[in-house]
Protein backbone atom coordinates (compact mmCIF):
# COMPACT_ATOMS: atom_id res chain seq x y z
CA UNK A 1 0.00 0.00 0.00
CA UNK A 2 1.52 2.99 -1.02
CA UNK A 3 1.53 5.70 1.97
CA UNK A 4 2.81 9.06 -0.66
CA UNK A 5 1.54 9.43 -4.05
CA UNK A 6 4.02 7.64 -5.51
CA UNK A 7 2.28 5.40 -7.80
CA UNK A 8 2.98 6.75 -11.26
CA UNK A 9 0.45 10.00 -11.58
CA UNK A 10 0.05 12.92 -10.15
CA UNK A 11 -3.46 13.44 -8.43
CA UNK A 12 -4.78 15.85 -5.69
CA UNK A 13 -5.08 14.28 -1.88
CA UNK A 14 -8.23 12.35 -1.47
CA UNK A 15 -9.74 13.49 1.46
CA UNK A 16 -12.68 15.01 3.02
CA UNK A 17 -11.96 18.82 3.66
CA UNK A 18 -15.66 19.62 4.11
CA UNK A 19 -17.32 20.04 7.03
CA UNK A 20 -19.81 17.21 8.00
CA UNK A 21 -23.39 18.29 7.33
CA UNK A 22 -26.33 18.26 10.03
CA UNK A 23 -27.47 14.22 8.89
CA UNK A 24 -23.35 12.91 8.87
CA UNK A 25 -23.02 14.02 11.95
CA UNK A 26 -26.70 12.73 13.49
CA UNK A 27 -25.38 9.52 11.94
CA UNK A 28 -22.02 9.29 13.52
CA UNK A 29 -23.12 10.32 16.93
CA UNK A 30 -26.02 7.53 16.99
CA UNK A 31 -23.61 4.61 15.62
CA UNK A 32 -20.79 5.84 18.09
CA UNK A 33 -23.93 5.65 20.56
CA UNK A 34 -25.29 1.73 19.18
CA UNK A 35 -21.64 1.32 19.21
CA UNK A 36 -20.57 1.92 22.96
CA UNK A 37 -23.90 0.61 24.00
CA UNK A 38 -23.17 -2.71 22.64
CA UNK A 39 -26.29 -3.16 20.61
CA UNK A 40 -24.60 -3.48 17.50
CA UNK A 41 -20.50 -4.26 16.74
CA UNK A 42 -18.56 -2.53 14.24
CA UNK A 43 -18.28 -5.69 12.70
CA UNK A 44 -21.70 -5.54 12.27
CA UNK A 45 -21.89 -2.58 10.12
CA UNK A 46 -19.34 -3.40 7.87
CA UNK A 47 -20.11 -6.71 6.77
CA UNK A 48 -23.63 -5.22 6.00
CA UNK A 49 -22.03 -2.69 3.72
CA UNK A 50 -20.55 -6.18 2.22
CA UNK A 51 -23.60 -7.20 1.60
CA UNK A 52 -25.05 -3.82 -0.13
CA UNK A 53 -22.06 -3.86 -2.15
CA UNK A 54 -22.62 -7.98 -3.01
CA UNK A 55 -25.75 -6.56 -5.26
CA UNK A 56 -25.41 -5.35 -8.41
CA UNK A 57 -27.57 -5.05 -11.49
CA UNK A 58 -26.30 -8.00 -13.08
CA UNK A 59 -28.00 -10.09 -10.34
CA UNK A 60 -31.53 -8.41 -12.15
CA UNK A 61 -30.13 -9.63 -15.38
CA UNK A 62 -29.41 -12.92 -14.57
CA UNK A 63 -32.76 -12.78 -13.30
CA UNK A 64 -33.90 -11.50 -16.53
CA UNK A 65 -31.86 -13.57 -18.72
CA UNK A 66 -32.81 -17.02 -16.89
CA UNK A 67 -36.70 -15.95 -17.46
CA UNK A 68 -36.23 -15.75 -21.11
CA UNK A 69 -34.71 -19.25 -21.47
CA UNK A 70 -36.90 -20.79 -19.11
CA UNK A 71 -40.43 -20.85 -19.20
CA UNK A 72 -41.47 -22.46 -16.03
CA UNK A 73 -38.47 -20.53 -14.33
CA UNK A 74 -40.26 -16.90 -15.69
CA UNK A 75 -43.64 -18.79 -14.62
CA UNK A 76 -42.81 -19.14 -10.79
CA UNK A 77 -40.69 -15.33 -10.71
CA UNK A 78 -44.23 -13.88 -12.24
CA UNK A 79 -45.84 -15.76 -9.54
CA UNK A 80 -43.68 -14.97 -6.38
CA UNK A 81 -40.69 -12.57 -7.70
CA UNK A 82 -39.16 -13.34 -4.07
CA UNK A 83 -39.02 -17.14 -4.40
CA UNK A 84 -37.96 -16.72 -7.91
CA UNK A 85 -34.79 -14.79 -7.05
CA UNK A 86 -34.01 -16.94 -3.34
CA UNK A 87 -33.98 -20.25 -5.96
CA UNK A 88 -31.07 -18.48 -7.76
CA UNK A 89 -29.36 -17.83 -4.52
CA UNK A 90 -30.16 -14.24 -4.07
CA UNK A 91 -31.49 -13.44 -0.35
CA UNK A 92 -33.86 -10.70 0.39
CA UNK A 93 -31.73 -9.62 3.64
CA UNK A 94 -33.85 -6.26 3.90
CA UNK A 95 -37.31 -8.78 3.94
CA UNK A 96 -38.89 -7.12 0.96
CA UNK A 97 -41.12 -8.62 -1.22
CA UNK A 98 -40.63 -8.60 -5.08
CA UNK A 99 -43.20 -8.29 -7.85
CA UNK A 100 -41.70 -8.85 -11.33
CA UNK A 101 -43.76 -7.76 -13.63
CA UNK A 102 -43.49 -8.41 -17.30
CA UNK A 103 -43.35 -6.16 -20.25
CA UNK A 104 -45.09 -7.37 -23.24
CA UNK A 105 -46.34 -6.00 -26.69
CA UNK A 106 -49.86 -4.41 -25.00
CA UNK A 107 -48.60 -3.08 -21.30
CA UNK A 108 -44.57 -1.56 -20.42
CA UNK A 109 -44.01 -0.92 -17.19
CA UNK A 110 -42.19 1.88 -15.02
CA UNK A 111 -40.81 1.74 -11.25
CA UNK A 112 -40.71 5.29 -9.04
CA UNK A 113 -40.99 5.49 -5.35
CA UNK A 114 -42.45 8.99 -5.14
CA UNK A 115 -42.10 9.05 -1.26
CA UNK A 116 -38.70 8.06 -0.74
CA UNK A 117 -36.02 5.61 -2.67
CA UNK A 118 -37.43 2.11 -2.05
CA UNK A 119 -35.90 0.36 -4.90
CA UNK A 120 -34.87 -3.87 -5.43
CA UNK A 121 -31.97 -3.58 -3.93
CA UNK A 122 -31.35 -7.35 -2.67
CA UNK A 123 -31.32 -8.05 -7.02
CA UNK A 124 -29.55 -4.13 -8.28
CA UNK A 125 -28.17 -2.82 -5.92
CA UNK A 126 -27.73 1.07 -5.13
CA UNK A 127 -30.70 3.02 -7.12
CA UNK A 128 -29.11 5.70 -9.53
CA UNK A 129 -29.21 9.32 -7.97
CA UNK A 130 -32.06 10.43 -10.68
CA UNK A 131 -34.23 7.79 -9.33
CA UNK A 132 -34.06 9.23 -5.41
CA UNK A 133 -34.40 12.58 -6.60
CA UNK A 134 -37.83 14.60 -6.99
CA UNK A 135 -38.12 15.43 -10.89
CA UNK A 136 -38.21 11.88 -11.87
CA UNK A 137 -40.23 10.92 -8.48
CA UNK A 138 -42.58 13.11 -9.18
CA UNK A 139 -43.07 13.25 -13.26
CA UNK A 140 -42.84 9.27 -13.43
CA UNK A 141 -45.98 8.86 -11.72
CA UNK A 142 -47.72 12.37 -13.42
CA UNK A 143 -46.23 12.39 -16.93
CA UNK A 144 -44.52 8.59 -17.43
CA UNK A 145 -44.37 8.71 -21.23
CA UNK A 146 -42.73 12.15 -21.30
CA UNK A 147 -40.18 11.00 -18.86
CA UNK A 148 -39.86 8.02 -21.10
CA UNK A 149 -39.26 9.87 -24.04
CA UNK A 150 -36.56 11.83 -22.51
CA UNK A 151 -34.74 8.29 -22.39
CA UNK A 152 -35.24 8.37 -25.50
CA UNK A 153 -38.02 5.15 -24.93
CA UNK A 154 -41.34 6.11 -27.00
CA UNK A 155 -44.50 3.80 -26.08
CA UNK A 156 -46.83 3.50 -28.51
CA UNK A 157 -50.48 4.67 -27.47
CA UNK A 158 -52.02 1.33 -27.85
CA UNK A 159 -49.77 0.30 -25.11
CA UNK A 160 -50.95 0.71 -21.81
CA UNK A 161 -48.17 2.28 -19.29
CA UNK A 162 -48.65 0.88 -15.80
CA UNK A 163 -46.48 2.72 -13.10
CA UNK A 164 -45.78 0.89 -10.09
CA UNK A 165 -45.35 2.91 -6.92
CA UNK A 166 -43.13 1.55 -4.36
CA UNK A 167 -44.58 2.40 -1.14
CA UNK A 168 -43.65 -0.26 1.73
CA UNK A 169 -43.42 -4.08 1.92
CA UNK A 170 -43.01 -4.74 -2.04
CA UNK A 171 -40.87 -3.46 -4.35
CA UNK A 172 -40.91 -4.15 -8.21
CA UNK A 173 -38.45 -5.18 -11.12
CA UNK A 174 -39.37 -4.85 -14.43
CA UNK A 175 -38.56 -8.26 -16.74
CA UNK A 176 -37.96 -6.28 -20.14
CA UNK A 177 -39.05 -7.65 -23.18
CA UNK A 178 -36.67 -10.01 -25.25
CA UNK A 179 -34.82 -8.43 -27.73
CA UNK A 180 -35.22 -9.95 -31.51
CA UNK A 181 -32.04 -11.32 -33.04
CA UNK A 182 -31.03 -13.30 -29.76
CA UNK A 183 -32.31 -17.15 -30.54
CA UNK A 184 -29.65 -19.16 -29.78
CA UNK A 185 -27.97 -16.89 -27.14
CA UNK A 186 -26.47 -18.47 -23.92
CA UNK A 187 -27.56 -16.86 -20.48
CA UNK A 188 -24.62 -14.85 -20.05
CA UNK A 189 -25.04 -13.42 -23.74
CA UNK A 190 -28.64 -13.05 -22.89
CA UNK A 191 -27.78 -10.86 -19.63
CA UNK A 192 -25.40 -9.10 -21.01
CA UNK A 193 -28.23 -7.21 -23.13
CA UNK A 194 -29.84 -6.12 -19.40
CA UNK A 195 -29.02 -3.41 -17.99
CA UNK A 196 -29.87 -1.20 -14.61
CA UNK A 197 -32.52 1.07 -16.43
CA UNK A 198 -33.89 -1.41 -18.62
CA UNK A 199 -35.21 -3.43 -15.31
CA UNK A 200 -36.58 0.08 -13.88
CA UNK A 201 -38.85 0.08 -17.08
CA UNK A 202 -37.12 3.80 -18.64
CA UNK A 203 -35.45 1.90 -21.69
CA UNK A 204 -35.71 -1.51 -23.48
CA UNK A 205 -33.66 -4.09 -22.98
CA UNK A 206 -30.20 -3.57 -25.69
CA UNK A 207 -30.52 -5.39 -29.11
CA UNK A 208 -27.44 -7.29 -29.79
CA UNK A 209 -27.03 -4.70 -32.54
CA UNK A 210 -27.03 -2.04 -30.50
CA UNK A 211 -24.77 -3.73 -28.17
CA UNK A 212 -21.75 -3.84 -30.71
CA UNK A 213 -21.92 -0.01 -31.55
CA UNK A 214 -19.23 2.01 -30.53
CA UNK B 1 -41.55 -15.92 4.15
CA UNK B 2 -42.78 -15.05 1.00
CA UNK B 3 -44.63 -12.28 -0.98
CA UNK B 4 -46.22 -13.21 -3.31
CA UNK B 5 -48.86 -13.28 -6.35
CA UNK B 6 -51.15 -15.65 -4.89
CA UNK B 7 -54.48 -15.52 -3.93
CA UNK B 8 -54.90 -16.08 -0.15
CA UNK B 9 -55.69 -19.86 1.16
CA UNK B 10 -59.54 -20.43 1.76
CA UNK B 11 -60.30 -22.40 5.07
CA UNK B 12 -61.15 -25.65 5.22
CA UNK B 13 -64.62 -26.07 6.02
CA UNK B 14 -64.93 -26.16 9.78
CA UNK B 15 -61.41 -23.57 10.27
CA UNK B 16 -61.97 -20.47 11.42
CA UNK B 17 -59.65 -17.98 10.81
CA UNK B 18 -58.67 -15.06 13.35
CA UNK B 19 -59.24 -11.92 12.23
CA UNK B 20 -57.24 -10.12 10.10
CA UNK B 21 -55.97 -13.86 8.25
CA UNK B 22 -58.58 -13.09 5.72
CA UNK B 23 -58.32 -10.74 3.39
CA UNK B 24 -61.01 -7.58 4.04
CA UNK B 25 -61.29 -7.02 -0.17
CA UNK B 26 -61.62 -8.98 -2.88
CA UNK B 27 -59.85 -8.61 -6.48
CA UNK B 28 -62.03 -6.45 -8.45
CA UNK B 29 -63.27 -4.57 -5.31
CA UNK B 30 -63.30 -1.06 -6.06
CA UNK B 31 -62.37 0.85 -2.82
CA UNK B 32 -61.33 4.19 -1.62
CA UNK B 33 -58.12 5.12 -0.31
CA UNK B 34 -58.65 7.40 2.43
CA UNK B 35 -58.29 10.73 2.68
CA UNK B 36 -56.52 11.17 5.74
CA UNK B 37 -53.93 13.53 7.22
CA UNK B 38 -52.21 12.49 10.01
CA UNK B 39 -48.84 13.96 11.28
CA UNK B 40 -46.08 12.69 10.68
CA UNK B 41 -44.37 10.26 7.67
CA UNK B 42 -46.86 7.70 6.38
CA UNK B 43 -46.86 5.35 3.70
CA UNK B 44 -49.68 6.71 1.63
CA UNK B 45 -48.14 9.56 -0.64
CA UNK B 46 -50.59 12.13 -0.65
CA UNK B 47 -51.57 12.54 -4.49
CA UNK B 48 -53.28 9.45 -3.65
CA UNK B 49 -55.36 9.87 -0.72
CA UNK B 50 -58.96 10.37 -1.72
CA UNK B 51 -58.88 8.14 -4.89
CA UNK B 52 -60.54 5.20 -6.10
CA UNK B 53 -59.05 2.21 -7.75
CA UNK B 54 -59.51 -1.45 -7.78
CA UNK B 55 -58.05 -4.30 -6.26
CA UNK B 56 -56.06 -6.04 -8.64
CA UNK B 57 -54.05 -8.41 -6.31
CA UNK B 58 -54.14 -9.59 -2.21
CA UNK B 59 -50.44 -9.21 -1.27
CA UNK B 60 -49.72 -12.30 1.14
CA UNK B 61 -48.00 -12.76 3.85
CA UNK B 62 -49.85 -10.29 5.99
CA UNK B 63 -47.52 -7.94 7.08
CA UNK B 64 -47.32 -5.21 10.42
CA UNK B 65 -48.79 -2.27 9.89
CA UNK B 66 -45.80 -0.68 9.95
CA UNK B 67 -46.88 2.89 10.44
CA UNK B 68 -47.49 1.95 13.78
CA UNK B 69 -44.44 0.10 14.02
CA UNK B 70 -42.63 3.31 12.36
CA UNK B 71 -43.99 5.31 15.47
CA UNK B 72 -43.18 2.30 18.12
CA UNK B 73 -46.53 1.71 18.94
CA UNK B 74 -47.62 -1.97 18.94
CA UNK B 75 -47.63 -3.46 15.44
CA UNK B 76 -48.89 -7.12 16.83
CA UNK B 77 -52.05 -6.89 14.29
CA UNK B 78 -51.33 -8.16 10.69
CA UNK B 79 -53.45 -6.74 8.35
CA UNK B 80 -52.96 -7.01 4.25
CA UNK B 81 -51.29 -5.14 2.06
CA UNK B 82 -54.07 -4.42 -1.72
CA UNK B 83 -52.37 -4.27 -4.78
CA UNK B 84 -54.73 -0.93 -6.47
CA UNK B 85 -54.93 -0.02 -9.76
CA UNK B 86 -55.92 3.65 -10.50
CA UNK B 87 -56.37 5.00 -14.23
CA UNK B 88 -53.72 8.03 -14.41
CA UNK B 89 -57.23 9.59 -15.27
CA UNK B 90 -58.38 9.43 -12.15
CA UNK B 91 -55.28 10.85 -10.72
CA UNK B 92 -54.92 14.15 -13.09
CA UNK B 93 -57.72 15.11 -14.92
CA UNK B 94 -55.41 16.84 -17.51
CA UNK B 95 -54.04 13.71 -18.45
CA UNK B 96 -52.92 13.28 -22.23
CA UNK B 97 -51.04 10.25 -22.50
CA UNK B 98 -53.17 6.57 -23.40
CA UNK B 99 -56.38 6.57 -21.29
CA UNK B 100 -55.76 2.84 -20.44
CA UNK B 101 -52.36 4.66 -18.63
CA UNK B 102 -52.59 3.58 -14.91
CA UNK B 103 -50.67 3.50 -11.74
CA UNK B 104 -50.41 0.35 -9.52
CA UNK B 105 -49.23 0.86 -5.68
CA UNK B 106 -49.32 -1.31 -3.19
CA UNK B 107 -51.46 -0.08 0.64
CA UNK B 108 -52.61 -1.50 3.48
CA UNK B 109 -55.76 -2.68 4.56
CA UNK B 110 -56.24 0.40 7.03
CA UNK B 111 -56.13 3.05 4.15
CA UNK B 112 -58.85 1.26 2.47
CA UNK B 113 -62.65 1.85 2.09
CA UNK B 114 -65.25 -0.25 0.50
CA UNK B 115 -67.33 1.79 -2.47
Amino acid sequence: MHESNEHGHPHAEISHTERPGYYEIMETAVRELLVEKQLIGAGEIRRQIEVLDSRTPALGAKIVARAWLDPDFKARLLKNGRAGCEELGISFYDDTGLIVLENTEKVHNLIVCTLCSCYPRPVLGLPPDWYKLKPYRSRAVSEPRAVLAEFGTIIPDDVEIRVSDSTSMVRYLVLPRRPEGTEGFTEEQLAALVTRDAMIGVIPANSPAAENAP
Amino acid sequence: MQHNAQEPHASLPGVVFAAGESPLFALDDSVRILQRKPIGHYRVPTYLRGKVGTVVQIITPIGIDNEEEGFGRDAGVKLHYYRIAIPMSELWPEYSGSPRDGLRVEVYETWLERI
